[in-house]
């Protein structure tokens, strides 16, 4: 099978600084993959730049074998969805806010109906469809912002750091509910957090970014056991281990 | 005082005096619309050289006194001005021109500082939700409903209670360019302050109407 994303070579610059360098790193079609690293590490800037929101400074970004920049912005960002770490809902009704994307898209009022009722059940929102989505809670919102890209279905779904507003029960419920609805729809998730945890519980696959620059990839067990260098082993708390590979 | 001003609403002068001055006002505030909301988005989201200075030029603006307006106006439409041969002085588009001057910095000023109230990441979110650009700023104006009827509300304001530049460029010619504000100079000169009274308070409930529609749209826009 051949990957959904392959980033080849990858370079991101922000404010003139180099902040994000990724040799090679490729996702599978129906795979979660969750980047972790501390704070800073330049997460969110790959998320930006795989969102196209924004520019590397050299590198090659492949979707479905494709140079992803062959496509414009447009077009790419409607294959994709992003969830912010903040809910960023519109001061609409949780059912508009749910719908603006397939409005975006152009799609018809029916299928928009039809699929908006659906994602605000999967989320198990339906009850708040026609409350003002300013006067929701920081959990709730946060399932309104997953239902507004799950409906969507997206061929590649970005998540960045979707959890860290909410309190430990409510984390921990949708983190289950998540999981439960990524292996349903099969999609293709790019999973950003700081919290190992989080990390093991939700995908099957970790990149580990430290100080901007990719150092492991692999399966949790593998990462885990063999941390590539010091500072790999430091982060995931584990003994320094020379046989490990990237 | 009352019966006075019961026989300004049937006075036809009167009610020329303003629609006049709603006309002017009203197209003067629509087209500093035009101008100020894509200025005032651009100023507030976009990244271009000279953005400071121009931020500074609308600053600046938003505080112009009326009759420098009327006076730069003035001699930009004066016979022998660059826009002489439009002859244009003394005409109720030379007050809407005078006018736009006025309200369009404020309305670009108030839309700019409205936008940058939003949250900065909410573009990001409605890129990544598939929106065109012409979507994530429609999505924006929305979101800042609010501030956004607040500028117009201003910028209607700022034009409808100035008297310098309507009195220099439009010259105060009964039955053409006589709005309500030169109305009311033009009666107190006389010394009939009475009826620049009773002008004052018919300008002040229609400014109130008008903005207390205004409000009522953007209260109910607040959900």
């Amino acid at each position: 099978m051949s990957p959904l994303l392959e980033i080849r070579d990858l370079l991101v610059h922000r404010e003139k600084m180099p902040v994000l360098e990724i040799e090679y790193l490729a996702i599978e079609p129906g795979e979660v993959l969750a980047v972790v690293g501390p704070n800073g590490a330049g997460k969110s800037t790959l998320l930006l730049t795989l969102a196209r929101l924004l520019r590397a400074e050299r590198g090659q970004i492949l979707f479905n074998g494709e140079q992803a920049a062959a496509e414009s912005d447009l077009d790419y960002r409607r294959r994709i969805a992003l969830v912010l770490q903040e809910p960023l809902l519109l001061d609409l009704s949780v059912r508009e806010n749910v719908a603006v994307g397939l409005k975006f898209r152009g799609t018809p009022a029916i299928e928009i109906e039809k699929r908006t009722a659906e994602w605000l059940g999967r989320l198990g929102v339906a009850h708040l469809a026609n409350r003002p989505a300013k006067k929701l809670s920081v959990g709730e919102a946060q399932r309104v912002s997953l239902a507004r890209a799950f409906v969507l279905q997206p061929e590649l779904l970005l998540l960045d750091e979707p959890f860290t507003a909410l309190d430990a029960p409510t984390r921990a419920r949708l983190l289950d509910d998540l999981k439960s609805l990524l292996a349903e729809t099969g999609t293709t998730t790019i999973f950003i957090t700081h919290d190992l945890q989080e990390a093991l519980k939700l995908a099957a696959r970790m990149a580990v970014i430290l100080n901007g620059k990719l150092e492991q990839w692999g399966s949790p067990q593998e990462v885990f056991a063999r941390p590539v260098n010091e500072a790999m082993a430091k982060f995931l708390g584990v003994q320094p281990n020379s046989s490990g590979n990237l | 005082m009352i019966e006075f001003i019961r026989s300004l609403f049937s006075d036809p002068e009167v009610w020329a005096v303003t629609l006049l001055s709603l006309r002017v006002s009203g197209i003067s505030t629509l087209i500093s619309l035009f101008i100020g909301f894509p200025l005032g988005t651009a100023l507030a989201l976009g990244r271009f050289p000279g953005r400071a200075f121009l931020y500074s030029v609308i600053n600046t603006g938003m505080a112009l006194p009326p009759v420098v307006v009327g006076l730069a106006v003035a001699m930009t439409l004066w016979r022998s001005g660059p826009l002489g041969d439009l002859r244009l002085i003394y005409t109720p588009s030379a007050i809407i021109l005078a006018q736009t001057v006025i309200a369009a910095p404020v309305v670009t000023g108030l839309t700019a500082a409205g936008l940058q109230q939003l949250d900065p990441r909410l573009r990001l979110q409605l890129y990544g939700l598939g929106a065109s650009r012409t979507q994530m700023i429609l999505s924006l104006w929305r979101e800042a409903r609010l501030p956004l009827l607040a500028a117009l509300m201003a910028g209607f304001g700022s034009v409808i209670s100035e008297v310098g530049a309507s009195m220099m460029v439009g010259g105060n010619i009964r039955g053409q360019t006589r709005v309500l504000t030169t109305a009311i100079v033009l009666e107190t000169s006389k010394g009939e302050f009475e009826r620049a009274i009773a002008l004052g308070i018919y300008l002040l409930t229609i400014t109130f109407l008008i903005n207390a529609a205004l409000t009522w749209i953007q209260q109910r826009g607040k959900g």
